[in-house]
């Protein structure tokens, strides 16, 4: 029996300890925020917060997770908007947006650690998420308007 | 055509396709099913009191539903036309609902593809908002005693001029549901000064769903009871199972059944490849089950298909004269007199997948002989029909949920993958959703054309082409319907090759034959890419050969404004009129020097690793320019640090929309370039994922993409797709201009620019 927190909320999972946290989101919780891109952990769409860290959720496997607390997009902010999620909609972000849940909490969390990033940072910080669509100069120009407005 | 119940009056748009004007009175407007006796679920438009329209409806509380028949992936077309709507009505945005359209023909063409939404249901919600708009004019005026023409509309709300006495559009909407619906002659547009939203543009209806991850795509539906499937499918192209084992398949936890699927019988075209499907209680469980599967193929034909040598057999193919496709003067004559300077080069592209980032999945219930699907499809009548096919049911018994989706890309088209899911739940007797591993998604894709080209011209003064001979070779897309197709059709022959754009005296253009191996199709932009590569990379070259600065050359070769003569070529200008649309050489010179101007063409740097490049291209009626400018290192790492785009697309309803379009277009040419290449060996596709077929990332995507509108109330043209083939032209050229290197093949990750 795996014991874990899920957006604050204790959960507890007795199935396959090898089931990637992204299924067990998706498929068993029904959190199905967090997407499924590439299964490998090479493109971001799955993206989490993992005690706080951005994780790739899709070669997280339900045994590392154990006692951890796990945030997915839901439960993001309590009220309303996280400033990553109001710089997106300002900058207009995304097109088919399937990839944007992860690249906001890829976002969210390098943010909480990085006040004032360059583009060289931003870049480097956000390199592992892939947007099919082609939305990263806005992207790069929304972490920077969510970064002063978390200053 | 469907059944109306209680109509008083209909009438079709000129085509026949599409009914725009059922007035239902109390009953709603429901096509009727095959058995008779049970509804359809109609739209909230349909049940709505006031419904003119099928795209349409208003309540007595003041919501207006507008149905968003075109599928979302990406592209704002589900804003961008219920915006258009909403203009002609006068409606206040805010005030306005949008629903997704099931497949029904009752929308007319719901393919979501070609760059066409806007282009083809323009006037058609123009009028569905103008009716609607007429008829609550004239119940207001009714109710008021006064003449209609005192009368007009303000936000949401009609007014009499004179005594402006007012009346919201919810209580008039019963009143104007006993009125007959006017006809399209007796309506009238607004004036484009009194446009609202029409070239205003919004963003996305979805935006906030988008960011906050309550949007719902294909991968996310969910039914009672459904179970998870995902399967093992032949490795090449008309394989079929010879024998498989499941044993250790079923002792995967999770895993409750395995079930074979047929093959497809060729051609191919939408059906489901085949194999052996897992189907478990949870996709995790299904893709372990499918690792332990034990299967042994009979690869068939294809096996022969080595795409190496494949290549080698275009470019031969490419260096004999083949069929004539256009031809001005005699090229032939010229070469053959001799004495001028000739240059000839091969390009080539190879075959593209479209990568989206969801991954194809879709979710079907059968049940008393009717499907219920939901799918992230470009394309719900299509989807409708290969599963009536599949399951022996009727088309009226399919019906199609239209899910976001996550890219589309022109795959999402082709529902093969919709089949799949509805003949597993047919087989299991229960909902099925089958997800398409990221592997899957690569290797069983219908890959954008591999291509050769070969370019020859004779040059005279100012190096300008006295003669000039273009071949192209490639499996054209009609061979998923026809399995001896190998010609180039006119569709896509006209993408960028007959109709290349220059004056020149002596000119002929071929096409050579390419037998499939693979599924072939459409992807962002589709021949465009690889026709104009060739030619805005030859002119490029043609343009330094005569040491001439390459936008002056390309601009003496596009020549004076004229329209386009086809006289002897079959040239069906993306199914628009020639009159509508004409192909106009001015539109293309005038982003051009327009492109050229915003870019600061001329002062910008060139060499020692930077450099920047130009093309030119009109597709999907669209005319765009662009430069794009290159850093390339020691280590022959390219770096792009800004990119400008001039585009002449007509009227631009949504501007916002596109700048995004052509933003991403320009990252989506990057990765054409920089690494897009699918190879097979042995009839098997070689690339799997992320790390052998990779798409740009933020660090190599272009830094800054500056898009530039001409303003022009010319006829609305595409968006979605004509940023690509420009792109991949002017970045090979700006590599040529930082290195010396020219780029004749993609993508450059084999080029070697260090």
């Amino acid at each position: 029996m795996i014991q874990l927190k899920v957006n604050e909320a204790d959960q507890s999972f007795n199935g396959d300890p090898e089931m990637p946290l992204l299924w067990y989101l998706r498929d068993v919780l029904g959190l199905t925020a967090s997407k499924f891109g590439c299964g490998v952990g090479l493109c971001g769409a799955c993206t989490v917060h993992v005690n706080g860290k951005a994780t790739r959720s899709c070669v997280t496997a339900m045994r590392d997770t154990a006692g951890k607390e796990v945030t997915t997009i839901e439960g993001l902010e309590k009220d309303g908007l996280h400033p990553v999620q109001k710089a997106w909609m300002q900058i207009n972000v995304p097109q088919c947006g399937y990839c944007q849940v992860g690249q906001i909490m890829q976002a969210s969390a390098f943010l909480a650690s990085k006040k004032k990033p360059t583009d060289h940072e931003i870049d480097d910080a956000m390199s592992g998420n892939i947007c099919r669509c082609g939305t990263y100069q806005r992207i790069r120009a929304a972490i920077k308007a969510a970064a002063e407005e978390m200053a | 055509m469907s059944a109306i119940e209680n109509v008083s009056r209909r009438r079709f748009l000129a085509g026949g396709a599409i009914a725009t004007g059922a007035l239902v009175l109390g009953v709603h407007y429901y096509p009727k099913l095959s058995g008779g006796d049970k509804l359809r679920h109609g739209s909230n438009a349909d049940r709505a009191i006031l419904h003119p329209s099928v795209y349409l409806g208003i309540n007595p509380d003041g919501t207006v539903w507008i149905v968003a028949s075109r599928s979302e992936m990406g592209t704002t077309s589900r804003t961008t036309l219920p915006l258009v709507v909403a203009d002609e009505l006068d409606a206040d945005w805010k005030r306005v609902k949008i629903e997704q359209a099931i497949g029904d023909q009752r929308y007319g063409d719901q393919n979501t593809d070609g760059s066409h939404s806007i282009r083809s249901y323009y006037e058609v919600m123009r009028e569905a908002g103008a009716t609607a708009r007429f008829m609550l004019i004239q119940a207001a005026a009714q109710e008021w005693g006064v003449p209609a023409a005192d009368c007009q509309t303000d936000l949401h709300a009609v007014v009499h001029r004179s005594t402006n006495r007012r009346a919201g559009y919810g209580e008039l909407a019963r009143a104007a549901a006993k009125l007959p619906v006017p006809k399209k002659e007796d309506l009238q547009l607004k004036a484009k000064s009194a446009w609202r939203y029409i070239g205003k543009g919004d963003v996305s209806y979805d935006l906030e769903a988008l960011v906050t991850g309550k949007a719902i795509y294909g991968m996310d539906a969910r039914a009672d009871g459904m179970v998870y499937a995902s399967v093992e499918r032949p490795p090449v192209l008309g394989g079929k199972v010879k024998s498989y084992d499941d044993k250790e398949a079923l002792k995967v936890a999770g895993v409750r059944q395995i079930v074979p699927i047929d093959p497809f019988q060729a051609a191919p075209a939408f059906q489901p490849l085949g194999g052996i499907a897992v189907v478990a209680d949870n996709t995790w469980a299904a893709f372990q089950g499918r690792k332990k599967l034990n299967i042994s193929w009979d690869n068939g034909a294809n096996e022969t298909y080595n795409s190496d040598q494949y290549k080698n057999q275009l470019r031969a193919t490419s260096h004999s004269p083949c069929k004539v496709v256009r031809n001005v003067g005699d090229a032939d004559a010229v070469f053959a007199k001799g004495g001028a300077k000739v240059h000839q080069a091969d390009y080539y592209v190879p075959l593209l997948a479209h990568a989206a980032m969801e991954p194809l999945v879709a979710l079907a219930e059968f049940k008393d002989g009717k499907a219920m699907l939901w799918a992230p499809t470009q394309n719900p009548q299509a989807a409708q029909d290969i599963v009536s096919k599949e399951l022996g049911i009727a088309k009226e018994d399919v019906i199609c949920n239209v899910t976001l989706l996550g890219g589309g890309f022109g795959r999402k088209s082709k529902p093969d993958y919709v089949a799949e899911a509805a003949v597993l739940s047919k087989k299991t007797g229960r909902p099925v959703k089958v997800v398409w591993t990221r592997e899957d998604d690569i290797k069983f894709d219908y890959y954008n054309a591999v291509a050769a080209m070969y370019m020859k011209a004779s040059v005279g003064a100012h190096g300008k082409p006295t003669a000039w001979l273009q071949r192209s070779v490639f499996p054209p897309i009609p061979s998923i319907f026809d399995v001896n197709a190998v010609y180039g059709d006119p569709g896509h022959l006209q993408q960028g090759w007959t109709d290349i754009p220059y004056d020149l005296p002596n000119l002929r253009v071929e096409n050579g034959p390419a037998k499939a191996h693979v599924r072939i199709g459409w992807l962002r932009s589709v021949a465009n890419i690889y026709h104009a590569f060739a030619i805005q990379c030859f002119t490029d070259e043609l343009a330094h050969a005569a040491g001439r600065d390459p936008l002056d050359y390309l601009l003496d070769l596009i020549g004076n404004p004229r329209t386009i003569d086809f006289k002897g070529v079959e040239y069906p200008n993306y199914g628009a009129s020639m009159e509508a649309y004409p192909w106009e050489t001015g539109r293309l010179r005038r982003v051009t020097e327009m492109v050229a101007e915003k870019s600061g063409w001329g002062k910008r740097k060139h060499g020692k690793g930077t450099g920047v490049g130009i093309a030119a291209h009109r597709s999907f009626l669209t005319y765009v320019a662009t430069v794009v400018e290159v850093e390339v290192n020691d280590q022959g790492e390219v770096r792009i640090p800004r990119v400008d785009m001039a585009l002449d697309a007509g009227l631009v309803v949504n501007p916002e929309a596109t700048r995004a379009q052509f933003e991403g277009a320009a990252v989506f040419g990057a990765s054409v370039v920089r690494s897009g290449e699918i190879t097979a060996s042995n009839g098997a596709i070689n690339q799997s994922n992320f790390q052998d077929y990779p798409v740009a990332r933020i660090n190599e995507a272009p830094y800054q993409t500056n898009v530039y509108i001409v303003e022009n109330d010319a006829p609305p043209a595409g968006v979605g797709e004509p940023g690509v083939p420009p792109f991949v032209a002017a970045l090979c050229n700006a590599i040529f201009a930082a290195t010396g290197k020219r780029v004749r093949d993609l993508p450059i990750a084999k080029l070697g620019l260090s």
